[in-house]
């Protein structure tokens, strides 16, 4: 893997403005996965009328924000294992219903983040080779989604790129993901590289180019 | 003379447990975690237990206790990881444990398989993963899967809500998961559950786990609370 360290690591999107992108591209009426952290966020910013249904992989679909202090249910909650409400026309079932749901294709959108994107859309976002080895639903999520969307910092704290010619880490799924969001850049994974959709006001397409391992083009 | 799965002393219910036993946990987290069927095997004492469960216990409660125990020697599960995981962490890090780690929803899947009298199956997760090696491969439609086996055990532990005598069930929200697939998968399904009613007041409709499931019921009205238990910094036994 080229391992090139940004000299200056340029701001770009904050997490609510990638959020509120991600947001924008979910048809109404999606059945919708959300990973745990970044990508719980998504859910805020969904306007225009719309209607998305969440689904959470430990048996909840039609899932609602976090409940009030007050109303706080140890026996409901969501994949992070925090509490959560369910929302009229939301359903309860058991585990291997609700990964028929994931499995068998009926999730329309999954959004995960990621450690390593390789440029074939293969993702590495479970293990970092080390330590207690942790997978929960995150293959069967990349594995049956009809879409998976990855919302991620571009480089690691590092300044180190995370979208590579090829994962280095331990993969989650191989040639599964369809469109990364990235706090520099939207882009989609086609057969010619990472094509970009939409790039920060403060990246140009050559710096683009310096902190992506693999060819970006627009 | 009445169907009764219905017993009373924890010891009587789980007196056949035995070194050596596969055992299935029901719960996500806290969530349908059966901790008083877990401390009753704390107290039975069975060891070199292999667990089937989606977690790997919080602190020195319920399945964590059992695993601080010793008693486990095997953990098959999807995330053993944990921010209040204490015992499994140690026994994990001086290669006192075996961790078996399986994809939340194969988990799910080679449970239910095993309920349903289903040997294997062919599953795309995990396909080109380091979770897919020594798995037999095949090609469907010109995609590849990989063969998953069914996943049996000698006994469930399982947490329900509310059960009849038939051993009819039904869960309180996500706190359902595992619990019924895991009855269905086990030989002996053992069940703690908040309330029992009488089987003219069971709705068949609402009916979540059937009776043929289900072979003992304790009832335990005010169950441990795990979370709360852990931050009063309580350790079982």
């Amino acid at each position: 893997m080229k391992k090139i360290i940004a000299l200056e690591i340029i701001s770009g999107w904050d997490r609510n403005t990638i959020a509120s992108k991600i947001a924008k591209d979910l048809p109404h009426g999606s059945y919708v996965n959300l990973g745990i952290g970044m990508p719980e966020l998504v859910s805020q910013y969904i306007e225009g009328g719309r209607e998305i249904v969440y689904h959470s992989e430990n048996g909840l679909l039609g899932m609602g924000p976090p409940p009030q202090e007050n109303e706080i249910d140890l026996d409901l909650v969501n994949a992070g294992k925090k509490p959560v409400t369910i929302l009229p026309g939301g359903s309860f079932c058991h585990h291997a219903d609700s990964f028929s749901m994931i499995r068998g294709g009926h999730i329309d959108y999954c959004v995960l983040g990621a450690m390593e994107v390789s440029i074939k859309g293969d993702l590495a976002n479970w293990s970092t080779g080390t330590g207690i080895p942790a997978v929960g639903g995150a293959m069967d999520l990349v594995a049956g989604s009809k879409h998976v969307f990855v919302m991620t910092q571009h480089l690691t704290k590092e300044g180190e790129p995370k979208l590579v010619k090829q994962c280095s880490l331990p993969l989650t799924g191989a040639s599964v993901v369809s469109r990364i969001y990235s706090d520099y850049a939207t882009l989609d994974i086609t057969d010619k590289g990472f094509k970009v959709l939409e790039l920060n006001e403060n990246i140009t397409l050559d710096y683009l180019q310096m902190v992506t391992d693999g060819n970006v083009y627009q | 003379m009445k169907i009764n799965k219905i017993m009373n002393e924890m010891s009587d219910l789980l007196s056949d447990v035995f070194d050596g036993a596969t055992i299935m946990i029901g719960g996500f987290g806290e969530a349908g975690s059966p901790i008083e069927l877990l401390h009753g095997l704390i107290d039975n004492g069975a060891k070199n237990l292999t667990i089937i469960a989606n977690n790997a216990g919080n602190g020195r409660v319920g399945l964590g206790a059992l695993i601080g125990q010793n008693q486990v020697k095997k953990v098959i599960c999807s995330f053993a990881r944990s921010a209040k995981g204490i015992t499994f962490p140690e026994l994990y890090a001086k290669g006192k444990i075996e961790l078996e780690v399986v994809p939340q929803g194969t988990l799910a899947e080679r449970i239910r398989a095993a309920g349903a009298g289903i040997p294997g199956f062919y599953t795309a997760t995990g396909v080109g993963t380091p979770l897919a090696e020594g798995k037999e491969e095949k090609l469907f439609n010109g995609k590849k899967y990989i063969l998953e086996n069914a996943l049996h055990a000698d006994f469930a532990f399982v947490k329900a809500d509310v059960a009849d005598r038939y051993g009819n069930l039904t869960y309180n929200k996500t706190a359902r998961n595992f619990n019924p697939i895991m009855c269905m998968a086990a030989k002996q399904s053992i069940v703690q559950v908040r309330n029992i009613i009488d089987p003219k007041d069971t709705d068949p409709e609402q009916v979540v786990t059937p009776g043929i499931f289900v072979n003992r019921i304790i009832k335990i009205e005010n169950p441990i609370i795990e979370s709360k238990a852990i931050a009063e910094g309580a350790v079982y036994p």
